[in-house]
């Protein structure tokens, strides 16, 4: 337990929470080791755990209808997986698989909600904590979309190397 | 006024044949090699059918020209230390590009130039430097990080960030992992979106800068991708503590003369042909801001 509580103090996502909110994560935190190909968790599971990636790639990815599984994102080392577990109803909604061996700290999301809801000061700091991270996401979707859509037209409209 | 006209053409290249002295003149060049990289993304390899081909910098470009077709501007992407022929990567996105990437060995075009500024190679000395390109970016930034390369000794910390839209679209695969190889190099892609066989990294290249070590007081940033990106990148460097006038980007427009004259490439008070394509930042900034530019 005493390695985690290093762990989760020195990481950067976690060092601001206040002594008794880190200490009562650390208490809802284990670790994981997950083989290559394996999944932390599936699309529309109940998002109960959220994990802090200590080393190894993870790809998020969703699987068109009738289409094969595409990765829209990976993660990395120090990098948060998940958000879901703050937002009803709590379903993931795209699976999360380990590119190589990962190894990561899961932080039991049910025990978490709860807590927060008892406490609003750790709710607020984790939602201060939390959504940063999800803007930067949504920043970074919306830059993915305009590369998408740039693609899409490129044949037919200027670029950076050939105007006309 | 005519003498104003007359500052804004480049004149005065020393090492330019002598038939290139007229910068609206095309010159007559062969295609020495043509490489296709992707089915609408090729290399040419050009050299004058007379003379020497002039001195360039890297991030300048040159007007090629397919005779019957028309013109275009297109960024050098070899070497500048390699003396016998100009480089350019071309992607098919239009009647005369389209027809560049058509070209064959021993084709002829029209080429008129070097036009343009181009990257801090020198001034970037002393200090890390981070390159971040997006998609076809990679080209007209290869010249410098050949440069860089070439000198890595004079340089801090050296990262190349390349983003493109899936792994098909990845292009320059050999120097990649070339530079990959290289000890004193740090090289990381990433792509838009990718299937299971990819096992790289997939996200928006500007999420690899917060991953990058350098020392934001002491680094010059190469940036070349679309306007868009560009603007959120230039963020995500000033966040990151790198001065706005350390950060360069190259601007793209449509060009006509290339020689200050026409006006077809104003950006606001300057011309992407003479005053860039590559711009510093902090001169960018304010006219990126107004939309109707």
């Amino acid at each position: 337990m005493e390695g985690l509580e290093r762990i989760l103090k020195e990481h950067p996502f976690f060092a601001p929470f206040a002594k008794d909110h880190l200490d009562l994560m650390v208490g809802c935190a284990r670790n994981h080791r997950f083989a290559a190909g394996q999944f932390l968790f599936h699309e529309s599971d109940p998002a109960n755990e959220f994990f802090l990636i200590r080393h190894g790639k993870v790809a998020l990815e969703i699987v068109p209808p009738g289409g094969a599984p595409v990765v829209f994102e990976t993660l990395n080392d120090g990098d948060i997986v998940g958000a879901s577990w703050l937002i009803p109803p709590y379903r993931w909604m795209f699976d999360a698989r380990a590119v190589e061996l990962t190894r990561a700290i899961g932080l039991d999301a049910a025990c978490l909600r709860g807590k927060c809801d008892a406490d609003p000061r750790l709710g607020y700091e984790m939602m201060k904590r939390f959504l940063p991270i999800l803007v930067s996401r949504l920043q970074a979707t919306r830059l993915q979309i305009l590369d998408f859509y740039e693609n899409a037209k490129r044949l037919g409209t200027p670029n950076s190397n050939g105007k006309n | 006024m005519q003498k104003d006209l007359a500052l804004q053409i480049p004149t005065g290249k020393t090492e330019v044949s002598p038939a290139a002295a007229d910068p609206l003149v095309p010159q007559r060049y062969r295609v020495v090699s043509a490489k296709r990289e992707l089915a609408d993304l090729a290399t040419l390899k050009i050299a004058p059918v007379s003379g020497t081909r002039p001195a360039f910098k890297a991030g300048q470009f040159n007007m090629l020209y397919v005779f019957g077709v028309g013109e275009v501007a297109i960024s050098m992407s070899g070497d500048p230390a390699e003396e016998e022929a100009f480089v350019h990567t071309i992607r098919n996105v239009g009647l005369v590009s389209g027809a560049l990437t058509k070209l064959e060995a021993g084709a002829m075009i029209g080429v008129r130039g070097p036009f343009g500024k181009g990257w801090p190679v020198e001034a970037a000395e002393g200090s890390d430097v981070i390159i971040i390109t997006s998609g076809l970016g990679l080209a007209p930034v290869r010249s410098a990080i050949y440069r860089i390369l070439a000198n890595r000794e004079r340089y801090g910390h050296i990262a190349i960030l390349a983003g493109f839209h899936s792994p098909d679209d990845l292009f320059f695969r050999e120097d990649l992992a070339h530079w990959r190889q290289r000890l004193d190099v740090s090289v990381e892609v990433t792509v838009s979106h990718a299937g299971r066989g990819w096992r790289g990294n997939v996200g928006a290249v500007q999420e690899l800068i917060r991953r990058t070590a350098f020392d934001p007081r002491e680094t010059y940033a190469m940036v070349c991708a679309s306007e868009a990106k560009m603007r959120y990148m230039a963020g995500v460097l000033s966040d990151s503590g790198v001065a706005a006038d350390q950060i360069y980007f190259a601007m793209e427009r449509n060009m006509k003369c290339a020689a200050g004259l026409c006006g077809r490439c104003q950006f606001g008070p300057d011309f992407i042909c003479k005053d860039g394509p590559v711009m510093r930042y902090d001169r960018l900034a304010p006219i990126l801001a107004v939309r109707e530019v």
